[in-house]
């Protein structure tokens, strides 16, 4: 029960989840229950969302169309806007701050950091899945450190001309050849199981 | 018989009510020292006997201890964009990583209390620490095929936590600039500007004659000095200091360092948590040279440290503070080296200081606004020593000539007279590696195919 109404949280804002935390166990009884793939799905449905705002919306518009600003990896440095993954990786470690009861990363079969790669055995078939499968989402479960995880793999498209142009000509890339619509990579969200 | 085991077992007892006695007093006295395990780094020496400035009040463990270093070292750590943040490794796709190097607790690579493991920057793990997760680290560069791990840190090139002055593309942009750049600068203080835009009824400079205090305290040289003063100038008047608060103006005679906090709070921040400042925070007596682990005069071993020390009460004379209140104390070679220094030769108003390296003038932002205030905590930029690269060499050096001098302890010592004899291979690598243009030539490749 405590462990949905974490989860129920999670899904309502992934930005204020600890403030929800605490009144939301009705709510939760009420609904039904509410199992993890929809869990998931459903706080990939805010990521994803927030995420293509961004990148539409502030990025590609201020950048390509309006031509205002920069974005860079160095945005610090150079003044400029975060890159959209940058953003993505920001509110994740953000929330792994907040010890919100879940967890999710941006990884890449075709990473730009090395450290993105998958490293878990889920990662690995979730992230190969995705790419052989487009459209679909992958759900398994694993263990990690002792403790067992829920864990659902969703596509990363190229969804604005920034992804593909940034990621095909970066030094560090091991692909140049994406397009728009490409899977680029995956996001994984973690769920603790009890 | 029976007395003689009598008097064993009075002796026994009393001898413990004796030991638990002593040992009390020690742990709530002067001789806490007792229950050191070890002696502790030249980071928390001074502190060292408020146990519960790590430990917390009950000894709470692991838990205390991690929330004690974030307390003092969180913000500095957040400010130069860590590089392995504890956020990082709580995601459980690192667990195998931390199962092996648990990279979530400062004290992992930084155990106090023990003095024969404890290496550069209080670190006492071996000095290859980063092989556990960057063992494949050739399959990406291959420079660095026959790099032993012992020199990722050591060598000039990389730190676990702050990489501000030595990420890559940092390296190649500012690889190529000069040794001594076209026109360096050392960036100007504005708290009496910023302090006359937000007060312009109050900044209002004030002569000796407008002197508020009472005839009993005025003396005349007290009054010139101040007068002379950039309080004075800024219409900071006698009680503007003396005064018990900022709204109950009874004459304080000697204020004490809350006082200088009413306007340079973010000042006494840094320098409380500085080695300077750090025992004040700590509620301890203040530093005195006496306490150093560096060389310093004998003659002034028991001077305490506070604003006056360097500032000097009334004239606040901010030359001085920058050199000879330093020099007044630090006796190691080179703070005795500076005046030989090509940096001390300089013109005045190109002036290079030992402040201005050790206590920088960077921005901070305060009240929304970003105003450019000296840092108090000389150790903010001490370790690793690339940390001075950003916040102050780059000012008037090349990215390459301060690496390069900041690898070489020789021309540290001699107070940077002369050229640096090492050199620091990164910006060779990280520019080769641009040059070597083999994704390049496959992008353009792909273009002309795309084009044609």
């Amino acid at each position: 029960m405590k462990n949905k109404a974490v989860l129920m949280g999670a899904v309502l804002s992934v930005g204020s989840v600890g403030a929800i935390l605490g009144g939301c166990s009705e709510t939760t009884a009420k609904s039904g229950g509410l199992n993890p793939q929809s869990v998931a799905d459903s706080i990939h449905a805010v990521l994803e969302s927030d995420r293509t705002v961004y990148t539409k919306f502030v990025v590609n518009r201020l950048v390509k169309e309006e031509k205002v600003i920069k974005a860079s990896e160095h945005w610090k440095d150079d003044k400029a806007l975060p890159l959209p993954a940058q953003m993505f990786r920001m509110g994740a470690e953000a929330v792994a701050e907040k010890n919100a009861g879940f967890s999710y990363s941006l990884l890449s079969l075709w990473p730009i950091n090395k450290q993105n790669e998958p490293k878990t055995e889920a990662e690995k078939s979730g992230l190969k899945f995705i790419a052989e499968n487009p459209g679909q989402n992958f759900y398994t479960e694993e263990e990690l450190g002792g403790k067992k995880y829920y864990t659902a793999v969703y596509p990363d498209m190229a969804i604005a001309p920034a992804c593909v142009e940034c990621h095909n000509d970066h030094k560090d890339t091991p692909k140049s050849d994406f397009k728009i619509g490409d899977v680029m990579g995956g996001v994984v969200i973690r769920l603790p199981m009890s | 018989m029976a007395s003689s085991k009598a008097k064993v077992w009075a002796m026994w007892i009393a001898m413990t009510i004796f030991a638990a006695t002593y040992l009390g007093y020690a742990m709530a006295g002067k001789h806490q020292a007792l229950y050191l395990p070890g002696a502790t780094t030249d980071g928390h020496y001074q502190i060292e006997l408020k146990c519960e400035q790590c430990h917390g009040g009950g000894f709470e463990g692991g838990a205390a201890l991690q929330k004690a270093c974030v307390r003092c070292h969180g913000d500095e750590l957040a400010a130069v964009e860590d590089s392995h943040p504890r956020k990082k490794f709580t995601d459980p796709r690192n667990a195998e990583r931390v199962s092996k190097l648990d990279a979530t607790l400062c004290v992992t690579c930084h155990s106090e209390h023990r003095p024969r493991h404890t290496r550069a920057m209080g670190v006492t793990l071996a000095d290859d620490f980063c092989v556990f997760c960057h063992a494949d680290i050739e399959e990406d560069r291959k420079s660095h095929k026959d790099f032993g791990f012992e020199g990722c840190a050591a060598a000039g090139c990389h730190n676990f936590h702050d990489n501000e002055a030595l990420y890559e593309d940092f390296l190649v942009k500012h690889g190529g600039d000069p040794d001594l750049l076209e026109s360096p600068r050392v960036p100007a203080r504005d708290f009496g500007e910023f302090n006359r835009r937000v007060h312009p009824d109050q900044a209002i400079p004030l002569l000796a004659a407008a002197s508020d205090a009472p005839s009993s305290a005025a003396e005349r040289k007290i009054v010139d000095d101040w007068a002379k003063s950039a309080h004075a100038d800024g219409g900071i008047n006698c009680s503007g200091c003396h005064s018990k608060t900022e709204t109950d103006r009874t004459w304080v005679g000697k204020p004490g360092l809350d006082v200088c906090a009413r306007c340079h709070e973010a000042e006494q921040t840094g320098f409380r948590a500085g080695k300077h400042g750090m025992r004040l925070a700590a509620e301890l007596e203040p530093m005195s040279p006496v306490l150093a682990r560096l060389p310093m005069k004998a003659d002034v071993k028991d001077q305490p440290m506070g604003c006056e020390t360097c500032h000097g009460g009334h004239r606040y004379d901010t030359a001085r503070a920058a050199v000879d209140a330093c020099l007044g104390c630090h006796d190691d070679d080179h703070s005795r080296e500076y005046k030989k220094s090509p940096h001390f030769e300089l013109p005045a108003e190109a002036a290079v200081t030992c402040a201005t390296c050790h206590l920088p003038r960077l921005a901070h932002k305060q009240d929304g606004e970003r105003r450019v205030l000296v840092q108090h905590n000389q150790n903010f930029n001490l370790r690793p020593n690339e940390k001075m690269i950003r916040t102050v060499c780059m000012n008037c050096h090349g990215l390459r000539f301060a690496i390069d001098a900041l690898a070489d302890p020789a021309l540290i010592a001699n107070n940077f007279r002369g050229k640096p004899s090492k050199h620091v291979g990164s910006i060779d690598m990280a520019i080769a590696r641009e040059l070597s243009g083999e994704k390049d030539k496959d992008r353009k490749e792909r273009r002309n195919e795309e084009g044609s």
